[in-house]
């Protein structure tokens, strides 16, 4: 209790308050003095380095995204232009509950779950605060509309509108044409990251990607000073960008549009080429795809579903399908066996139906004999034997031509190789021969190798771009010119130079020549002659033609189930069938159009393929013709 | 007679004022004006905001002019009151009280004004502690310790479970420099620290997630460039920015393009030194310093303990709020939410810190009574 008897000394407790607070104020001012130091070492030592910080800070170089060069076809109607499009971004900073955010969003504008899932992916990559993350891709007018109303609702909602690639046609040209996609991260390795640093989209397929560098442009930038919301607050210089180039396609959009009708709902191929240049006036391939979907973002289930499609919708059948020519393959072992002087246009043979080769077992058909099994065609000269699509004639010339001469002249008409300037991808199909088989096979080649080839079955395969194109030298008469897309363009285009002019198919006479298109005008206008004496095609499209049409049908045999495709008995049957080929150009004495038709399965190229060639044919000449 | 009354009390006011001390009173004059300038920077315009503040300001002269009418017999006769008053008050908290930002602060009195009973706290504890002392004989014994201890944890717990750390820390302040002040003896300061020092492993368990975030980003703030860390980085950004001389009022793109957060409240000391530099944080500290020897020359001079005691713990409160948001800005300490005195935006504190000042200028007026 000691404590407790101190007497209060009020002097003493007075003077250690004082020496008290002198301590505490020195103590005090020291730390103030740190405070002081802190500020020296921040303000005066390394103020350099926080002033450079402070303007990296806020001065951003912003990449200005060139336009896209629109795309148009001959008559000037554009095939691909740019549309404003308007994006839902949400900036995740200004946004408390992001569920119910979402949940009440997805009253105002449509959202799937696709949209959710790949925002939330969005969400968890590395990002500046307050950088909309973007939600949904393309909004509606009716969404714009609405967001703008319940603007006080969503605040964290920002709209953003930029260009977009449109494609008007849609399905209609998505195969030669194209399309942009989103540019992915194996894309970014081989682009030049400064030119496609505002670049979200690249040209995949068709037009868009062969002239990718061309329609991209150049890329601007301006210097902004932004505050750390990412909001641009001040534009300190602008180097604008360059729009892409503008270009002007062979495509006539009015031809597409009949070749589609066509063609209607079968799976194949229509390719028609302008005789003159090349130019490629229609290319279709059934069934197509909505272009503009790569555009607003494919779904995960619908790739999936054009994946796994067994009609492959994604696949161009016009470039890429290859498949045995059939019968259409006769022009070209006909020009082969003329160009080595190996048969003339008076020589005859009995055609009994059958053809077997000299010590041979094996019986080799016409393609008559499923029909009403006998007798063939009788005695067949290569006139009738094209215009009635011999096989046992054909079968002859084949054995008589080395096999190295046919694949020479079917390689100088544009098969086995890629003859076409600027189509995306195009593929080569292939011309088999002996060192060809070798190594593909590991067999010899046999007698019966060139049987089969004869009549365009057997490991060759083409593909409807290169029937149309062969077609269009015979068209021609032996004078090349390679297929293209590009009709013209604003200005010098920067891809590489285009591939030397084909050399002109030498060797027949311009006599063969007008033979040759002699007996494929019979195969349609030949008519009216009794049993056995008509061109295998007048009895579908050969009445009523307006002009002279030239052409040969082709079926061809689907000797195996795809690679990649299940056995499935319900399907075999349809997907097994023959497909149908038609090549045909007119008019047969001064040719404008040259065109090729492959219907998948369709069965009989005269009656399933002819007619649409004929309904394409129509299409592009009728009008000319009544103009005239 | 009502009428006479009044007047007379207003008389008796202004002779108040006029007496009060002329150095405290240019110095808060001059932080107020200079606060009020950069605040006005601060929040670029924003006339409701700024006038909010200004409001606010006038309100607290207002309670400065008025708790300098109480003579410090006043205060002593009713710090235990006070005392017990905020305790509650601080329970009431935990029943009906307001949240906002996750913590819960507030009292609303419906249809009048929400406030924080912790920031009453500031004042009523270093008032409770001097009255504790003032009528004990001094240095105080260990009994003494014992009990101020008690009354300072008990509302020092309140606080920090609202959760508010940087109002319990300034507190204990308050509380712990009565001790101090009423000459505790080196030796217990010193047990004290090392004790103190030997709890620090034992606090970080204690703390809040968030919370431990903030002591790790202050030893390495670009382990969070984007989260925790970003508040440090470009406060620093723009303090160091700012140079010698400043960008001038107005032109800190750090804080006019709001890459400094809290840049109008906690953070405006940033503002100060990003747009008037070096030149204007040591003017800010100097004044500062100013008011707290100031305060505690008027302490020194006074002759009764309560006064002198409760004088000097609001200098040293005052003083280290001020010291501790600095030095949190300046990357030196923590982010906790302790406001800079009579500059940032907001509050109850401009209230209690202005009425705080009004007690000191009545125990200015009143050194021996």
């Amino acid at each position: 209790m000691a404590p407790s008897l101190r007497i209060k000394d009020r002097h003493a407790e007075h003077k250690a308050f004082v020496s008290r607070a002198l301590v505490l104020f020195a103590i005090a001012a020291g730390m103030a003095l740190v405070l002081v130091i802190r500020m020296v070492q921040l303000q005066v030592w390394q103020h350099d380095v926080y002033r450079t910080r402070s303007d990296e800070n806020r001065i951003s170089v912003q990449p200005l995204a060139p336009a896209r060069g629109i795309i148009y076809d001959r008559n000037g109607v554009p095939l691909a232009e740019n549309r404003p499009i308007f994006s839902l971004g949400l900036v995740r900073e200004r946004i408390g509950d992001l569920d119910r955010f979402i949940a009440e969003l997805a009253e105002v504008v449509s959202l799937d779950r696709d949209d959710v899932e790949g925002f939330e992916e969005r969400l968890m990559r590395r990002r500046r605060p307050f950088e909309p993350i973007p939600l949904k891709l393309s909004l509606t007018e009716d969404e714009i509309a609405a967001l703008a109303v319940n603007r006080h609702r969503f605040v964290g909602a920002e709209v953003e509108a930029r260009l977009a690639r449109y494609y008007p046609f849609g399905e209609l040209m998505a195969h030669p044409v194209g399309s942009v996609r989103r540019v992915s991260d194996e894309d970014l390795g081989g682009l030049d990251p400064v030119r496609y640093s505002a670049t979200r989209f690249i040209g995949r397929r068709g037009v868009e990607q062969f002239y990718e560098s061309s329609l991209h442009g150049n890329i601007g930038s301006r210097r902004v000073e932004t505050d750390a919301h990412g909001r641009v607050r001040r534009v300190l210089d602008v180097s604008l960008p360059e729009a892409g180039q503008n270009i002007t396609l062979h495509l006539d959009s009015r031809l597409q549009v009949a070749a589609v009708a066509a063609l209607s709902h079968r799976r194949g191929a229509i390719v028609a080429l302008d005789t003159q240049s090349g130019g490629v006036l229609a290319m279709v391939s059934n069934p197509s795809y909505d272009p503009n979907l790569f555009v607003s973002g494919v779904s995960r289930g619908q790739y999936n579903a054009w994946l796994n499609s067994r009609d492959k919708p994604l696949f161009d059948r016009a470039i890429n399908g290859q498949y045995a020519p059939g019968s259409t393959f006769k022009p070209v072992v006909a020009i082969a066996a003329l160009a080595h002087g190996l048969v003339d246009w008076e020589e005859e043979i009995l055609d009994r139906g059958s053809f077997r080769l000299p010590g041979g077992e094996r019986i080799y058909r016409d393609w008559s004999w499923q029909i009403d099994d006998s007798g063939g065609q009788g005695i067949v000269n290569l006139n009738r034997a094209i215009y009635r699509s011999s096989n046992v004639y054909f079968y002859h010339l084949g054995t008589r031509l080395h096999i190295d001469q046919l694949a020479e002249t079917a390689r100088q008409l544009g098969l086995g190789r890629v003859t076409s300037v600027d189509l995306a991808g195009a593929s080569p199909g292939l011309v088999p021969d002996p060192v060809w088989k070798r190594g593909a096979k590991g067999e010899p080649w046999y007698p019966g190798d060139n049987v089969n080839l004869s009549i365009g079955q057997g490991d060759l395969l083409v593909t409807p771009l290169q029937v149309a194109s062969a077609a269009a030298v015979i068209a021609n008469r032996g004078r090349w010119v390679r297929p293209r897309m590009l009709l013209a363009s604003d200005g010098p285009l920067t891809e590489a130079d285009p591939p030397p002019p084909m050399a002109p198919f030498e060797g027949l006479s311009p006599e063969d020549w007008e033979r040759l298109v002699n007996a494929m005008e019979a195969v349609i206008h030949r008519g009216n002659q009794g049993y056995r004496q008509n061109g295998t095609a007048w009895a579908y499209i050969g009445r009523g033609l307006g002009y002279r049409m030239a052409g040969k049908s082709g079926t061809a045999q689907v000797v195996e189930i795809a690679q990649g495709e299940e056995y499935d008995e319900e399907l075999l049957d349809e997907y097994s069938r023959k497909h149908a080929w038609f090549v045909a150009f007119a008019p047969a004495d001064d040719p404008v159009i040259a065109v090729s038709v492959l219907v998948e399965n369709g069965g009989g190229g005269s009656s399933v393929a002819g007619p649409v060639a004929r309904e394409v044919i129509d299409a592009y000449l009728l009008p000319r013709i009544a103009r005239r | 007679m009502a009428a006479a009354f009044l007047q007379i009390s207003w008389r008796t006011a202004f002779s108040r004022l006029k007496g009060a001390d002329p150095l405290l009173c240019y110095a808060l004059g001059a932080v107020i004006v200079f606060g009020l300038v950069v605040l006005h920077s601060a929040v670029d315009g924003n006339g409701p905001l700024f006038r909010a503040q200004v409001l606010r300001l006038l309100l607290g002269v207002l309670a400065l002019a008025v708790a300098a009418q109480f003579p410090p017999t006043f205060y002593l006769r009713w710090a235990p009151w006070l005392y017990f008053a905020v305790l509650l008050l601080l329970l009431l908290v935990f029943i009906g009280g307001v949240t906002v930002k996750g913590a819960a602060r507030w009292l609303e009195l419906p249809g009048l004004v929400r406030f924080q009973p912790s920031e009453l706290t500031k004042l009523a504890l270093p008032m409770m502690i001097a009255w504790y002392f003032h009528d004990r004989p001094l240095p105080p014994t260990f009994k003494d310790v014992v009990v101020t201890l008690a009354l300072i944890v008990l509302p020092v717990t309140c606080i920090m479970m609202q959760p508010d750390l940087g109002t319990a820390i300034l507190v204990l302040v308050a509380g712990v420099s009565v001790i101090l002040l009423a000459g505790i003896s080196w030796r217990w300061i010193g047990w004290a620290t090392v004790g103190g020092a030997a709890l620090v492993p034992l606090m970080w368990y204690g703390l809040k997630e968030y919370q431990r975030q903030r002591i790790i980003t202050l030893f390495d703030p670009e382990s969070d460039p984007l989260g925790a860390g970003w508040s440090i980085i470009q406060s620093n950004t723009a303090i160091g920015s700012g140079g010698f001389f400043g960008k001038g009022l107005g032109l800190g793109t750090q804080s006019q393009l709001e890459f400094l957060p809290e840049s109008h409240t906690d953070f405006i000391i940033a503002v100060v030194g990003e747009e008037l530099g070096f030149l204007g944080i040591v003017s800010l500290l100097a004044l500062y310093m100013a008011i707290v020897g100031r305060v505690l020359f008027i302490a020194a001079q006074t002759h009764h303990t309560f006064s002198r005691l409760l004088a000097g713990a609001l200098a040293l409160v005052f003083f280290v709020s001020l010291f501790v948001n600095i030095a949190m800005v300046a990357g030196m300490l923590p982010v906790v939410g302790v406001p800079l005195p009579l500059v940032s935006y907001g509050g109850t504190s401009v209230i209690t810190l202005l009425a705080g000042f009004g007690i000191i200028m009545s125990i200015q007026s009143h050194k021996s009574w």
